[in-house]
């Protein structure tokens, strides 16, 4: 029996009458590939935003390596080894690329209460950093503002951030949105490299990287979680079929 | 005991004033994330064009309505020529911009009416007082209470019950549904703009024969109004009234009572100077309490 | 780069040359204004750190410099007058309100941020004006200027100097901070702050750290302010002057160098040239205030320097 790296018990999240999140179980094991599917508005990134810590469920816990975390802020979550990258860009636009990175190997020690020594040449942020971006493939656009890079760019360079954090999870929020046909046949291949390594969440639209990358497939439909499965035990699902077919885009 | 109840309706003229300033204020803000510090600006518009018009003859509610106007023209003007270019910028660039209206208002109204307060008489019909539980009021005060609960009025019926007022309200949480339902986004917010400008040039013009007319009057009342909006929560009307009243009770009271209880405690000239220190800096504790209680203000809307 | 480098020579250069043009131009004059920018660089460079750096926008930073000049007057009427000492203790005053304003606005942002730091501005206005011991309206007056061991602070050149080397010392700590691990944080939760945490950083704590290290700083100002003037006034205080830092700030050109140095000058020079032509001169600074934030470069170190001002 694999252990539980993260879980949800029981979780709910509502603006008024409207249940974002409802009554949500998941176990996601160790080192599993754990992909979320769902329609558009499904809560998806509501789910993900309260896995990172961002948002605070209204009942229930969160668990991980069997530990409640439901209390922790979302600061000490990422000290804890959960990291995650956003479906909307957010990086720091006016770092560079290195910067990015470097920033997030500068988080993962005790404290940053430095003063003196420049960061931009501290050669043990720095080697790091162009290795994490030569792995994804960005080592040419190391030293290129941000803001200035290309949309599937900054995807390779959000997961180059999580990666620097050495997470024990990764939290992915469509990582392949808005990615061209080559730029996600790159990044499913990324992935690909990392599954197995450590326990990965995967929020994504894309069905065919889901059906290459996860282990697991869980879907939501209207806040709440209809199947739960191999990704062909749930794409064989009726009520699955109905979700999609009915009034999402797939 | 009397003391009391003139202090009461104090806090509730000065409160329904608040509130007209706030409401646009908070509007402005809660729609378009907008600081606009000139808001005071209009206020003193309202006023001087108000006292003007008083000043060469015209009745009362002609003066009123052209102060108002006055503020609405005001603020459309500098909605269209300034805050178009702000809508995309940060905080900072607000503040400083608006920092810069205030600064070329004041100068610009000192150059046509010059740095001397302006006189404007009650008018005669208004001008006794009236017995209220025994206790004479002046009556001018108790209509601007009315004038004031009428303008609220008027707003709440405008926000709550009329399309432009669910548009609004609309536009305040959901920016992008207003827009997809091809409202005319542009529109709306000068026109959020001109309801804020009338707002503060209604109640610049109604505190005409109360208060000085003087230059400089816009900055006094902007400080309150802005801690008005905070503890009613930003963008929330409702907030804004319960706020303005609350605030508005605490700095009479506080003005009122603060100074008397300190002398109890303390001798003379400490209480007298502490106390009128204290009873000016009770909103700001008030703020800073509430902030602490309910970091999002009293009556937040709901996040967009 | 090289024109970075040369425009902080040049800078240096005309700021230390000044009190010898003076002497020899016999406008000693000039001396007495040069002081006055410079101190107020310093309050301009303490708050560009939260303000430019961090995007943390203060309306209050008025008070710590009124908080900084009070502590000196007070000290210094009580009979305390050496200067290192009145100056440190000012520091660390303006450092304890600062922490303590900082403990409950950091945790805010927007408009909550504003609101409070102006709200606390306002306290202390109100309370310093209201204070008898501090003087009441008309404020904290000294007999004569404190003194340090060795040094003549009375003459106006030395003091010049002496305020000089301080601003010199605080830009040069300050641009260190920026770049060190400590003002990358900073910096990071300004363009994204939702990463930083993300990240793992306790955004919070590093601002109100920031935001303390800044207040202390303007509190020198004020204190040097205090010595100079030889009194402490409530306006000080008064969320217009926190304005005033603000507008000096943005035309000299926010999260650069030479920004507040320039910005100084800029403000200082305007009000004089200004108020010769027309006594609506608010009017003028006012515009000339708009046209430059919607203008959107650096502010004037970013038009004589060029992008890595």
């Amino acid at each position: 029996m694999p252990e539980i790296a993260l879980a949800t018990r029981n979780i709910w999240k509502s603006y008024g009458a409207l249940h974002v999140t409802s009554d949500v179980s998941l176990e996601i094991a160790e080192r599993e590939l754990h992909a979320v599917i769902g329609p558009n508005g499904a809560g998806k990134t509501t789910l993900l935003a309260q896995l990172g810590g961002e948002l605070r469920p209204d009942r229930g816990t969160i668990e991980f390596g069997g530990r409640d975390i439901t209390r922790i802020r979302a600061f000490a979550r990422a000290r804890l080894g959960i990291a995650r990258t956003f479906q909307i860009t957010t990086l720091c636009a006016d770092f560079t690329a290195e910067d990015n990175v470097a920033l997030a190997l500068q988080a993962r020690e005790r404290h940053s209460f430095r003063f003196w020594r420049s960061a931009r040449h501290e050669p043990a942020l720095r080697e790091p950093a162009r290795a994490l971006l030569a792995r994804v493939g960005l080592e040419a656009r190391a030293g290129i503002a941000s803001r200035v890079l290309s949309h599937g760019e900054h995807r390779q360079l959000e997961i180059a951030v999580a990666l620097a954090l050495e997470p024990r999870v990764l939290l992915l929020d469509e990582p392949l949105a808005g990615a061209g046909v080559d730029e996600s046949a790159n990044l499913i291949a990324l992935l690909g490299s990392l599954k197995g390594t450590m326990t990965i969440v995967l929020v994504e639209h894309d069905v065919d990287a889901v059906e290459a990358l996860a282990d697991r497939v869980s879907v939501l439909d209207g806040g709440r979680v209809i199947a739960t499965g191999t990704f062909a035990q749930v794409r064989d699902d009726t009520g699955v079929q109905r979700a999609y077919l009915g009034g999402g885009d797939g | 005991m009397q003391l009391f109840i003139e202090q009461t309706i104090n806090a509730i003229q000065l409160g329904v004033m608040l509130f007209l300033i706030a409401s646009g204020l908070t509007l402005i803000f809660g729609i378009m994330n907008v600081i606009n510090l000139a808001q005071g600006s209009l206020y003193m518009i309202g006023a001087f064009t108000a006292a003007t018009a008083a000043a060469h003859g015209a009745p009362f509610i002609a003066a009123l309505a052209f102060g108002a106007v006055c503020g609405c023209l005001a603020s459309v003007v500098f909605e269209v020529v300034l805050v178009r270019r702000l809508y995309a910028r940060d905080h900072l660039d607000h503040v400083l911009v608006t920092f810069g209206v205030i600064l070329i208002v004041n100068e610009a109204v000192a150059m046509i009416w010059g740095r001397s307060p302006l006189f404007m008489a009650t008018p005669p019909a208004l001008a006794g007082s009236v017995n209220l539980l025994g206790v004479p009021y002046p009556a001018y005060r108790l209509v601007v209470i009315a004038i004031g609960l009428v303008v609220a009025g008027a707003l709440y019926l405008t926000i709550g019950k009329t399309r432009l007022g669910m548009l609004i309200r609309a536009g305040a949480t959901h920016r992008d549904l207003v827009e997809a339902l091809g409202v005319n986004v542009s529109l709306l917010f000068t026109a959020v703009f001109a309801i804020g400008g009338f707002l503060a040039g209604i109640a610049g013009a109604a505190v005409g024969p109360i208060l000085s007319v003087s230059v400089g009057m816009g900055e006094q009342v902007l400080i309150t109004t802005f801690v008005v909006i905070v503890v009613g929560g930003l963008g929330s009307i409702r907030g804004a009234f319960i706020a303005s009243l609350l605030v508005a009770a605490i700095d009479t009271f506080g003005r009122a009572y603060i100074p008397g209880l300190l002398e109890h405690l303390f001798s003379d000239t400490t209480a007298e100077n502490l106390g009128s220190a204290l009873s000016s800096i009770a909103i700001y504790v008030f703020m800073a309490a509430v902030l602490i209680w309910r970091p999002r203000g009293l009556f937040p809307i709901a996040t967009r | 780069m090289r024109r970075a480098n040369i425009a902080l020579a040049l800078t240096a250069l005309a700021l230390v040359a000044l009190p010898i043009v003076a002497t020899l131009s016999r406008q000693p004059f000039w001396i007495s204004v040069a002081t006055e920018l410079v101190i107020d660089a310093l309050a301009v460079t303490a708050l560009d750190f939260i303000v430019g750096y961090g995007g943390m926008v203060s309306l209050g930073h008025a008070a710590f410099f009124a908080i900084g000049a009070y502590t000196v007057a007070f000290a210094s009427t009580s009979g305390h007058n050496s200067a290192p000492l009145n100056w440190a203790l000012a520091v660390f005053v303006s450092a304890l309100f600062a922490a303590g304003v900082g403990a409950v606005s950091v945790r805010t942002s927007g408009v909550f941020f504003i609101m409070i730091t102006l709200a606390f501005a306002q306290m202390v206005y109100f309370l310093i004006a209201g204070v008898k011991a501090l003087g009441g309206d008309d404020g904290l007056s000294m007999t004569a200027r404190d003194v340090m061991p060795g040094i003549d602070l009375a003459n106006p050149v030395i003091y010049y100097f002496v305020v000089l080397a301080i601003l010199a010392a605080f830009v040069l700590l300050s641009q260190r901070a920026i770049g060190a691990r400590f003002g990358t944080v900073v910096r990071a939760a300004k363009q994204s702050e939702r990463r930083a945490i993300a990240l793992g950083f306790d955004v919070d704590r590093y601002r109100w750290l920031a935001f303390t290290l800044s207040g202390a700083v303007t509190g020198l100002a004020g204190a040097l302010f205090a010595d100079y003037q030889r009194i402490a006034t409530p306006d000080m205080a008064t969320w217009l002057q926190s304005g005033d830092l603000l507008v000096m700030l943005i035309l000299g050109g926010a999260a650069t160098l030479l920004g507040p140095v320039f910005g100084a000058i800029a403000f200082g020079v305007l009000r004089v040239a200004l108020v010769g032509v027309t006594d609506h001169w608010m009017l003028v600074l006012g515009a000339i205030l708009i046209l430059v934030v919607l203008a959107g470069k650096r502010g004037l170190a970013g038009l004589i320097v060029g992008p890595d001002a």
